[in-house]
């Protein structure tokens, strides 16, 4: 299963984990994860998510994630390399960028490193 | 089975810069004495670890005190009408008064993060006082990673950002109950106080200008840094420590920017072998 394929799967991860619904309780938003050329909208309702592969014409989305193929697939190697870790760390080297409104995404920050890290625990 | 601990706590009454400040201090062991110095916007039980292996505290008396607004540490009288912000000088003035007050004669300190950065104020400044010092996550300089005005505004819960963001300093390796027990002290810091901290290491003038002159004749340094630490980055330390002449310098293998409460287990696999050498 390639990479962009394997992402797909997430809702399965993530709504299936109670601790995860349980923090991002009170999260009603849309952002977008970009893996290289390729849109994700991800629909966040009570924790729960949705996701959309492929562009969303016209759709608004609060912020924006994004970053190349190898830079998701080290993120999600287990365990990951130094550098490849966190989120944050990979936006400090450049290898992802971060964009639009950040104060859902630094109030619940914990939650959306673990949903968007949460690939790397399937397998 | 129940089981006490060897570790006391006590509180010392000082007075610094003038202002009368209550610390909250934790010690055990025996020996040359060791001053254990937190990250910012925790506190000293940070190293409980380290006061609790007696392959350490059979030749070390290890110090951790709270620094003012952390932990067991009370803000000073007055305190409710500032912001919180800690400079290099106030800084060394604490570490100071407290040997100072305990009567400690020519300590080793070891400081991690901010308290690894002081260290090398400390280096510059006062080596003659030491008979060693240890910078862990340490550098001269390096480069911010986020805007720290995020740390502490109504629209963000202060404490679980403050643990999130340092979440990513963790290496994957820790073991999952020390990574909980060392983001829970983020989680319950007082408001302001991580960024605080970041005031010295942030705002003030780095030591790039001035690292070079470090005297390791005068005293000794160390400084270790983990490999998945990404706001000391290795690459930060080694570049501080080739400045340095007679620095010791050693990467940490799956360890991050918190080594003494992430992953104790893998941490006394690098500070035995030093704190052995510089008690000879």
């Amino acid at each position: 299963m390639n990479l962009v394929d394997r992402f797909e799967f997430l809702p399965d991860l993530v709504n299936g984990d109670s601790d995860l619904l349980r923090r991002g309780q009170f999260l009603r938003l849309d952002f977008l994860v970009e893996i290289g050329a390729e849109p994700f909208r991800i629909s966040v309702e009570a924790g729960h998510i949705t996701l959309i592969r492929g562009p969303a014409l016209l759709r608004s989305h609060c912020f924006s994630i994004a970053a190349g193929e190898d830079a998701w697939l080290a993120h999600w190697s287990e365990p990951p390399a130094p550098g490849w870790h966190d989120l944050f760390a990979m936006t400090k080297s450049g290898a992802a960028h971060i964009k639009g409104n950040l104060q859902p995404l630094m109030a619940n920050l914990q939650y959306f490193k673990d949903v968007l890290a949460a690939p790397r625990f399937s397998g | 089975m129940a089981q006490i601990e060897a570790i006391t706590g006590r509180y010392l009454n000082i007075k610094i810069e003038g202002r009368a400040q209550r610390l909250y201090f934790e010690e055990a062991g025996q020996g040359i004495p060791l001053v254990c110095l937190h990250t910012a916007g925790a506190d000293g039980r940070q190293f409980r670890h380290l006061m609790c292996d007696a392959a350490v505290t059979e030749h070390y008396r290890v110090l951790a005190f709270d620094l003012p607004w952390h932990g067991k540490s009370n803000p000073p009288a007055g305190h409710q009408r500032e912001e919180y912000q800690l400079t290099s000088a106030g800084f060394m003035a604490i570490i100071r008064a407290f040997i100072a007050a305990l009567e400690l004669d020519r300590p080793v300190v070891l400081g991690c993060s901010i308290g690894g950065r002081i260290v090398l104020h400390l280096a510059l400044e006062h080596g003659a006082e030491f008979r060693a010092l240890i910078g862990l996550e340490a550098a001269a300089a390096q480069q911010p990673w986020y805007d720290t005005s995020w740390l502490n505004r109504p629209d963000v819960h202060g404490g679980e950002v403050c643990a999130a963001l340092i979440s990513g300093l963790i290496a994957p390796q820790a073991p999952d109950e020390s990574r909980h027990e060392t983001l829970w002290q983020y989680k319950i810091s007082g408001p302001g106080i991580f960024k605080g901290d970041l005031y010295f290491y942030r705002v003030e003038p780095d030591l790039s200008d001035r690292i070079g002159d470090i005297d390791t004749a005068v005293c000794p340094l160390y400084l270790l840094t983990g490999e998945y630490d990404f706001s000391c980055e290795p690459g930060d330390t080694l570049a501080t420590a080739e400045r340095i002449p007679g620095a010791r310098v050693e990467i940490m293998k799956e360890l991050g920017h918190f080594p003494m409460s992430e992953h104790p287990v893998q941490f006394r696999r690098y500070i035995l072998p030093v704190l052995d050498e510089i008690r000879g």
